[in-house]
């Protein structure tokens, strides 16, 4: 009896926040498509959105070329991120583990770095695929770097330490390349480095979700080999799991979209590690099968408001969009360090 | 070989040669595990005892020799394969983030779930069976990392009777446990061998308690299986006390019981006991360190298999046999080189008439009579 009571106050805890998560993402897209410089009504949005009979208005042209593709990239890239940050920390058992933590993303910083002096004399303005490329394989570059150490160290606060020091060194190398570089080689870099959605274009959004889309789809396959890997290397093998098989294509997802983010809007902190907390938070539970499609939503609905708010805070100025997810992400990774405290890790 | 009494075999080892890395460390291991049969591996600290169940479990790489499930070459199974076969419960320690007791005891259904790993109904009706199992119904719904460890090693047996196994392989089950955890666990393991005919491997460290619940015992020992075979055969004093190197103990093979080893030289007391009344006085005058003649008992008496490795000096009858003029006479002369008697006040009969003989020439000699434990006086040693 007890049981049957349990498991339908569960299932009506997941629909409550399911539910709440498609309203909240609803509301913050429709908010997010009608403020900025130009205000468009609601009724003006949908008439645009389902009927275009509006076509060729500014509105028609500010929503379709500008704040459409940039929410669709904000939320594309926001899901990803949130999603990498709950793929590492499944593969490293961790709650603080981040894909930024890691030194994801200075692993790309620098490589952009290192490309775009190397490339400068070829490219007047570094076009976007080798911006993407290149991240794409520091990002890599980094993550192999910190899993080289996995196999020696045992204990995971201590490889987040190493994945610390690997970011500091990262940075340190890009810092010495900047010292040499001329201030105009470096804007596209610079640029980068503050992370943006700004300027999304549609080619940006289809490239994006060429990625991230099949890699959404196969994490959530992947949801039942990831419950049994949460009880520990033994246990899981016990139960048939093919542990090495399963961490490159864990280690894989999660490079391929953390770098994807990376590539596309930069370096964007705190979201990966504070996203998926929220989500467990809020479910009570950390199966993978609820987790995923949470953390993307989840993760999502977090980067189209923090976006918002970059846009329009201190508008016309835009801010990073770093300086607003860190601002509300960074608390929420300290009180998470507060509240496990007890449980050691 | 006899190839009929190898079908029978749930699970053989046939000449197995286990260690890390590739480097050897106990070779010729041979065991074999019927249905309904539990096989117990006893041995000291560090004797290779895990090593072993690991590389049954096909954690560590063998370096010799064969597992055979079946008949079946276990190398030559699928992960999945081998796990409807066999589940395990390890040292190694699962605290998994907000994950409740019955999730994690689902976790076993994993090779029989699909692609998603959503539980059936029949699923669920198994995580609540095996819930029930290990009485920890009550709580299933908090999370693995608010419980005990005693509580989350039986969710741990829990999740591994869930997976619906016919061989179970546990590495030392009962750590953390207290002793009616222990006891409870053991039963539980032991209803299951005899009623749904699995087959259990372990390792323990409890001997007393390997001896009451195994078939068979192995004896680990660092390099070598240094015996394997039934309890009775195994459990002979001289047996385990070689097995774990006992220098300053004693392990009563028959009772099943340690004692910490005698104290010698010095003033000692003359016990006079009987009927299992003088093993507390024999075990306080040890922890005062003072040593002791223990005496006159009967062959046959329960204080004998006590007095035996704790007493400076036994002094006792054949079983069944009255006091001899003989021994009177040796009894009344450790009295005489004795500080103080002690008469433990068991009950006078046919057999033991001496003693109240012997605790009147005590008296008579003049020497301090005790008859309760708080009375023996603390002696620096």
């Amino acid at each position: 009896m007890g049981t049957v009571k349990t498991s339908n106050r569960n299932t009506a805890r997941y629909c409550v926040v399911f539910l709440a998560f498609f309203v909240l993402f609803a509301v913050a897209v429709i908010w997010n498509i009608r403020s900025g410089s130009v205000s468009i009504s609601v009724k003006e949005i949908i008439d645009i959105l389902f009927f275009g009979n509006t076509e060729n208005t500014v509105a028609y042209n500010v929503i379709w070329k500008i704040r459409l593709p940039r929410l669709l990239l904000a939320s594309l890239l926001g899901g990803a991120l949130s999603l990498s940050g709950f793929l590492i920390q499944t593969f490293f058992r961790n709650p603080i583990a981040g894909p930024f933590v890691l030194g994801i993303s200075s692993g790309a910083k620098m490589f952009l770095a290192i490309v775009t002096i190397l490339m400068n004399g070829i490219f007047s303005r570094m076009p976007l695929s080798i911006t993407v490329i290149s991240s794409f394989v520091g990002s890599l570059l980094s993550l192999l770097l910190v899993l080289l150490f996995t196999g020696r160290v045992k204990n995971m606060s201590m490889l987040l330490v190493i994945g610390i020091m690997i970011s500091y060194i990262c940075s340190a190398v890009t810092d010495l390349l900047i010292n040499f570089a001329n201030e105009s080689d470096i804007v596209n870099l610079t640029h980068w480095s503050l992370g943006s959605f700004s300027a999304a274009s549609w080619q940006d959004v289809r490239m994006s979700a060429y990625i991230i889309v099949p890699a959404l789809i196969v994490v959530f396959l992947m949801s039942k080999p990831m419950s049994a890997y949460a009880l520990g290397e033994e246990y899981s093998r016990s139960l048939g799991l093919n542990i090495k098989l399963f961490r490159v294509i864990l280690i894989l997802l999660t490079g391929v979209m953390s770098s994807c983010v990376v590539a596309f809007a930069g370096p964007i902190s705190f979201v990966g590690i504070a996203v998926p907390h929220i989500c467990r938070m809020l479910l009570k539970t950390s199966k993978p099968i609820l987790m995923i499609p949470a953390s993307f939503f989840c993760g999502a609905f977090f980067c189209v408001i923090c976006d918002l708010a970059a846009r329009t805070l201190f508008s016309p100025t835009e801010l990073s969009i770093s300086t607003v997810t860190s601002v509300i992400g960074a608390p929420i990774v300290i009180w998470l360090m507060i509240s496990r405290r007890r449980n050691e890790f | 070989m006899n190839s009929d009494n190898n079908m029978n075999d749930k699970l053989r080892i046939d000449s197995l040669t286990v260690g890390y890395n590739g480097k050897p460390l106990i070779s010729g291991i041979d065991i074999a595990v019927k249905r309904g049969e539990i096989v117990t591996l006893i041995g000291p600290n560090g004797s290779g005892k895990s090593t072993i169940l690991k590389s049954i479990t096909r954690h560590l790489a063998t370096i010799a020799g064969t597992v055979y499930i079946d008949g079946k070459d276990m190398k030559l199974m699928t992960g999945k394969e081998l796990s409807v076969q066999m589940s395990v419960v390890l040292t190694e320690r699962v605290r998994p983030d907000l994950t409740t007791c019955r999730d994690l005891v689902s976790a076993g259904r994993y090779p029989y779930t699909g692609g998603l790993g959503l539980l059936s109904a029949h699923d669920r009706e198994v995580v609540e069976k095996s819930l029930e199992r290990v009485n920890a119904l009550e709580i299933a719904d908090k999370y693995v990392t608010e419980i005990s460890d005693g509580q989350r090693q039986r969710v741990l047996l829990a999740r591994a009777i869930c997976q619906e196994p016919e061989i179970i392989v546990l590495d030392e089950p009962t750590s953390f446990l207290d002793i009616k955890h222990k006891i409870e666990l053991l039963e539980i393991l032991s209803n299951m061998a005899k009623k749904e005919k699995i087959a259990v491997v372990m390792s323990l460290h409890e001997i007393d308690l390997a001896e009451r619940i195994s078939d068979k015992i192995v004896c680990v020992k660092g390099d070598r299986i240094s015996a394997y075979g039934p309890p009775e055969e195994i459990f002979s004093d001289r047996n385990i006390a070689d097995l774990y190197g006992l220098e300053n103990g004693y392990f009563n093979a028959l009772l099943g019981c340690i004692e910490l080893y005698r104290q010698t030289g010095g003033e000692q007391y003359f016990v006079i006991g009987g009927n299992g009344t003088g093993i507390p006085f024999y075990r306080a005058l040890r922890k005062k360190g003072i040593p002791f003649t223990a005496g006159i008992l009967q062959g046959n008496d329960l204080d004998v298999s006590v007095a035996r490795p704790l007493a400076q000096k036994l002094i006792c009858t054949e079983p069944f046999c009255s006091v001899t003029g003989e021994l009177m006479e040796e009894a009344k002369k450790a009295v005489d080189d004795s500080v103080a008697v002690i008469d433990c006040g068991c009950p006078a009969g046919e057999y033991n008439k001496a003693n109240a003989e012997l605790i009147e020439y005590a008296r008579s000699s003049g020497k301090k009579i005790y008859g309760s434990i708080g009375e023996i006086p603390e002696v620096d040693i």
